[in-house]
């Protein structure tokens, strides 16, 4: 009799793995490897703290990637605006620290609120439209949002941006300092609470739901899920999260650009969360802080050079590893797929 | 008063030269999106490519103006022909996710070459003699150019309506578009099909990149800048509608240039609210059957 090549632990993952209950039951238990993202920002924060402000950037850009997995990559929401929530939050944010507090908890928050209000409101006029459509209206408010932000000079500064964003220190302690300290650590804090919601809103029973939707929405509205509700209210979540980048982003800049209402930022955002993978969460943080660092010092050299490699990579990513880099990690890493090589 | 009909009068000839290139260019847009369900955002790209090409060669080579377009048209139709077959076949069954994705990446990639190939600023354009001065209409004169381009608009209006409604090939792309399905059982080569109407429409695209140098500048950004311009009047229309994209196109171009004649603070913001509006009280297009 000829010896089993497979070894007993493989044959366990090997069961699990096919079992598709193990992902529903245990999806939410935290392993080992989840750490490693945060472990890594810590580090970044002592080993490189002269790209402090590189690193903020990183860790905005996660956040407003992982407000967009939520709805594209959960609830399979096909939407090219999602620039309209983060260019609102990120206006309201500064707008609060100009004209009402100083306090960045409570600026914060307002961002949120109007990045939620948006999504909501959006959501009820867009959500029912499906395909070619949605993808226009919403890239349609974009450009308008960006048209009235530039017009309206006297609210946001038109072209020249909102300048005068000053922030008071954080819990009238900590001082947004120029090197980014501060800064770094209430980004970081504020990604991994809000990561920790969308890590549980995503392992539940709502999350499922969402995903059912995504796979097919009428055999879900068949078995009595309320379909357009719960698009509506992972809309709203996504845009508070948007929202959230939005004012964060608005926070450390101490400046509001026009350029937060682009289609260059809002398909910025999905090349991110496409390059990383959709549906996993994790895939938002690698393709965002890939996307960023690599930006960084590639368009430093030449921004045209830069443009024409997204631009291949994507069309490459598109025809060849649709799951994305996290996908393709994982893919060379099952249990299964080694066994069949 | 003498003077404000002057001012109108000009603004409806302006505006009408206009609405043609953006039917020239819109035109292939709506035609893919109703026949092959790709929505092709980087039809600009193509648009841009024919532009390029063709001014070059009436800037450098000194060809004829109306060559220039030929060549605008025809190598356009030949690189779409190559894209088609490499990237935006494997479309046709994708999600519009990744239609997007993969377009914006193509965008791009065009942006890109371009820049390289063309430089970063803006392509001025050498128009004939004939095309700069004014031309006597009886009534009043106009500048040329825009009768030129209402001209060539109406020519091309006209030919397509022939090919699309009393050709073997027009019959062929009107059945694929109603009844994909049905129209394979017939016998049909749906494929090869959708290769020719790519090519033909991004080849429009291309003619009308050329024809509105002069209006829609030549620059390497120019698919990203004009990308909603074309959706609004793709969109409003509905795919795949011919005549409803040439009244959409001439009324936007009549209204954006009023527009920003009369309320040049307003005027890109009003049209905006106007499409959303429209979409949403009509999703698949103002003139759509349903």
């Amino acid at each position: 009799m000829q010896p089993d090549p497979i070894s007993p632990r493989a044959r366990i993952l090997q069961a699990l793995a096919a079992d598709p209950r193990t992902r529903l039951l245990h999806g939410h238990r935290f392993r080992a490897a989840e750490a490693l993202p945060w472990i890594l920002a810590v580090v970044a924060y002592f080993a490189f703290d002269t790209y402090l402000s590189l690193g903020i950037a990183v860790l905005i850009a996660v956040l407003f990637t992982l407000s967009l997995d939520l709805v594209i990559g959960y609830a399979g929401i096909a939407t090219l605006g999602h620039a309209t929530m983060y260019g609102f939050g990120a206006y309201t944010a500064g707008l609060v620290a100009v004209h009402f507090t100083r306090e960045p908890v409570t600026g914060l928050f307002m961002a949120m609120l109007a990045g939620a209000a948006m999504a909501f409101v959006t959501g009820r006029l867009f959500l029912h439209l499906r395909g070619n459509t949605l993808i226009m209206l919403t890239l349609a408010v974009v450009v308008m949002l960006s048209e009235v932000a530039n017009k309206a000079t006297s609210l946001t500064g038109g072209e020249d941006g909102l300048r005068g964003v000053v922030i008071d220190p954080l819990f009238g302690i900590y001082k947004f300092d120029i090197w980014g300290r501060t800064r770094y650590w209430y980004v970081l804090v504020t990604l991994f609470v809000l990561f920790l919601i969308a890590r549980r809103i995503a392992h539940s029973s709502f999350g499922f739901a969402l995903q059912g939707i995504r796979e097919n929405d009428r055999r879900m509205s068949a078995i009595g899920s309320p379909v357009p509700w719960r698009l509506l209210v992972i809309y709203t979540i996504g845009g508070a999260f948007a929202g959230a980048a939005g004012g964060l982003l608005a926070q450390s800049n101490r400046f509001v650009g026009l350029d937060v209402f682009s289609i260059s930022t809002t398909s910025t955002v999905l090349i991110m969360l496409v390059l990383g993978g959709t549906g996993r969460l994790y895939g938002a943080l690698v393709g965002a802080a890939i996307y960023v660092m690599l930006h960084h010092f590639a368009s430093a050299i030449n921004p045209f050079h830069w443009m024409f490699v997204v631009g291949a990579v994507l069309i490459l990513t598109v025809l060849f590893a649709p799951a994305g880099l996290f996908g393709l990690i994982e893919k060379l890493s099952s249990p299964l797929n080694r066994r069949a090589r | 008063m003498d003077l404000f009909l002057n001012n109108v009068s000009f603004l409806i000839v302006d505006g009408i030269a206009y609405g043609m290139v953006l039917f020239v260019i819109s035109i292939g847009l709506a035609i893919t999106m109703g026949l092959m369900r790709v929505v092709n955002l980087a039809h600009g790209s193509f648009a841009a490519f024919g532009g390029y090409i063709g001014i070059k060669a009436v800037n450098e080579l000194g060809v004829p103006f109306p060559v220039g377009l030929m060549i605008a048209f025809s190598g356009t139709f030949l690189v779409s022909i190559v894209l088609e077959r490499l990237l935006y076949v494997h479309l046709y069954k994708a999600s519009e996710l990744k239609q997007v994705l993969m377009t914006v990446g193509v965008i791009l990639v065009s942006i890109a070459s371009f820049n390289l190939a063309f430089g970063a600023q803006s392509l001025p354009v050498k128009l004939p003699p004939y095309l700069t001065g004014p031309v006597d209409l009886g009534f009043r004169e106009v500048p040329s150019y825009r009768v030129f381009l209402i001209a060539v608009g109406l020519a091309m209006m006209i030919g397509l309506w022939l090919l699309l409604d009393r050709t073997r090939f027009g019959a062929q792309i009107r059945a694929a578009v109603d009844n994909r399905h049905m129209a394979e059982s017939m016998g049909i080569d749906v494929m090869r099909l959708f290769t020719i109407t790519f090519a033909l429409g991004s080849g429009m695209a291309g003619l009308g990149g050329a024809l509105g140098a002069e209006i829609l500048p030549l620059e390497p950004v120019y698919a990203f800048k004009h990308l909603l311009t074309f959706l609004i009047v793709v969109s409003v229309a509905g795919f795949g509608n011919i005549k409803a994209v040439a009244v959409v196109s001439l009324i936007l171009g009549v209204i954006d240039t009023a527009g920003r004649y009369f309320v040049p603070a307003y005027g890109a913001f009003v049209i905006y609210l106007t499409m959303i509006a429209i979409l949403l009280w009509r999703p698949n297009g103002l003139f759509s059957k349903t």
